[in-house]
């Protein structure tokens, strides 16, 4: 029996665990396969405090789990079956075994929207992806597009600009929403093109991308443009699909009600599965601590109850 | 059946268990080793700099020895063996392909559980 049982390990999950085995509670952490969440797909991060010349995503990630191993967190690099919060203890299934907790904190994170257009899925690892710093370099002297108009736009195409022969940005949009230094960055990049007010409709290819149909919403026409690759950046679809009695919004991210707490009573959440609005990595560690706050002082109270 | 570690992560997750005495797939050893094989082959494509290839790395250490004799596993370093990977279209890794009598039966891209590879491994030896 866990006191806590933290079901992710992105920066929210990660953290979280820190604070519950420094507060001693027995923690089981479930961080899934791909552990360590969507900063494991970037490259150098130059946002996160106390890294004043950055530091490599993946290098963070293992030093948070290191930082949580260190006080006693015990992990599970498997994704969980299901979980059961209609009763005390809760339990969650890993592979086919249970394991209970008194208090259970879900930070689940969030996952690669795709475009959900004709001939994309069959194509993914084939020419589509959704992680230049780990697909990149299958592009040398090719010509891609990445689609979106926020960091992670920005960030794949500065990527895939030092790989591919051209990068073309194509945004529905007439504006980028990603930061000003991002933005600023791919634009002063002769390599990147940007190609506004435009969505991808289809992917084409037999096998392999070959090309892309797009469609101008300004002047409403459609176009032909063969490519190699397509990036897919825009957005993330919250982790909230196997939690059935915990109430979301219709986006699917998890309601909070009062300091991280979900409808279920001992039910704590953090990050990105409840963010929808910042989803730095830096916000979702500090969700991460509070969770984890509000799940030791529910602990106590049960206790003294 | 899963382990729940507190082991020491550098030693997992920091390249170690890529040079253990598994097969290593070149260009130049491609065609004896997978394609002349009398087992079925599978083939791991991976990169030193891929951080979901280290994921799946312990995984497939695993599965040869769950599948010795029926099955040979390898990995095959895109960086170093571009030739092959550029044959057999791998635009993304970790790509762990199941060859077949010299032929590509099964692609699985991306980072994957075990029970999934088995899964899927199964279903490929019995066709």
């Amino acid at each position: 029996m866990y006191d806590v049982i933290i079901l992710g390990s992105g920066p929210a999950g990660l953290t979280s665990a820190i604070y519950t085995t420094r507060a001693d509670l027995k923690t089981l952490l479930i961080a899934g396969v791909k552990w360590g969440g969507q900063l494991q797909l970037t490259t150098l991060v130059e946002n996160f405090p106390g890294f004043p010349e950055g530091i490599q995503g993946p290098d963070l990630m293992l030093a948070m789990r290191k930082q949580a191993e260190r006080f006693g967190t015990e992990f599970i690099d498997e994704d969980f079956d299901s979980v059961d919060f209609s009763t005390q203890p809760f339990k969650v299934t890993v592979a086919g075994k249970t394991h209970e907790g008194k208090a259970v904190i879900i930070a689940t994170g969030a996952e690669t929207k795709w475009l959900e257009v004709p001939g994309e899925k069959e194509k993914i690892g084939r020419g589509v992806s959704s992680c230049a710093p780990c697909d990149a370099v299958f592009f040398r002297g090719k010509n891609t597009i990445v689609v979106g108009g926020g960091d992670s736009a920005m960030e794949e195409a500065t990527v895939l600009s030092k790989f591919a022969d051209s990068v073309t940005i194509v945004h529905r949009k007439d504006s980028f929403r990603a930061s000003e230094i991002m933005q600023k960055r791919v634009l002063e990049n002769p390599k990147i093109k940007v190609l506004w007010n435009s969505e991808v409709k289809e992917i084409k290819g037999e096998g392999k991308v070959e090309g892309v149909v797009l469609f101008n919403n300004k002047t409403n026409e459609t176009s032909q443009m063969p490519i190699d690759g397509v990036f897919v950046a825009i957005g993330h679809i919250p982790n909230s699909g196997k939690f059935k009695d915990i109430e979301t919004d219709e986006a699917g991210f998890i309601k909070v009600h009062d300091h991280y707490k979900t409808n279920k009573d001992g039910v704590f959440v953090a990050g990105d599965v409840h963010d929808s609005h910042y989803k730095q990595a830096v916000t979702a560690a500090g969700y991460g601590s509070a969770a984890a706050l509000e799940a030791e002082r529910w602990l106590e109270g049960m206790e003294a109850s | 059946m899963h382990k729940i570690s507190t082991v020491d992560l550098t030693q997992k997750l920091e390249y170690s268990t890529l040079d253990m005495a598994d097969l290593t797939f070149t260009d130049q050893n491609f065609a004896d080793e997978v394609l002349q094989s009398q087992t079925p082959v599978l083939v791991d494509f991976w990169a030193a700099w891929c951080v979901p290839c280290r994921i799946v790395s312990p995984i497939i250490e695993e599965l040869a020895v769950d599948y010795s004799g029926k099955l040979k596993v390898g990995k095959l370093d895109v960086d170093a063996n571009g030739t092959t990977a550029q044959n057999y279209g791998i635009m993304s890794i970790p790509s762990v392909v199941l060859f077949k009598n010299g032929e590509p039966v099964k692609t699985m891209i991306g980072a994957q559980s075990k029970d999934n590879y088995k899964k899927e491994i199964d279903a490929a030896l019995a066709s």
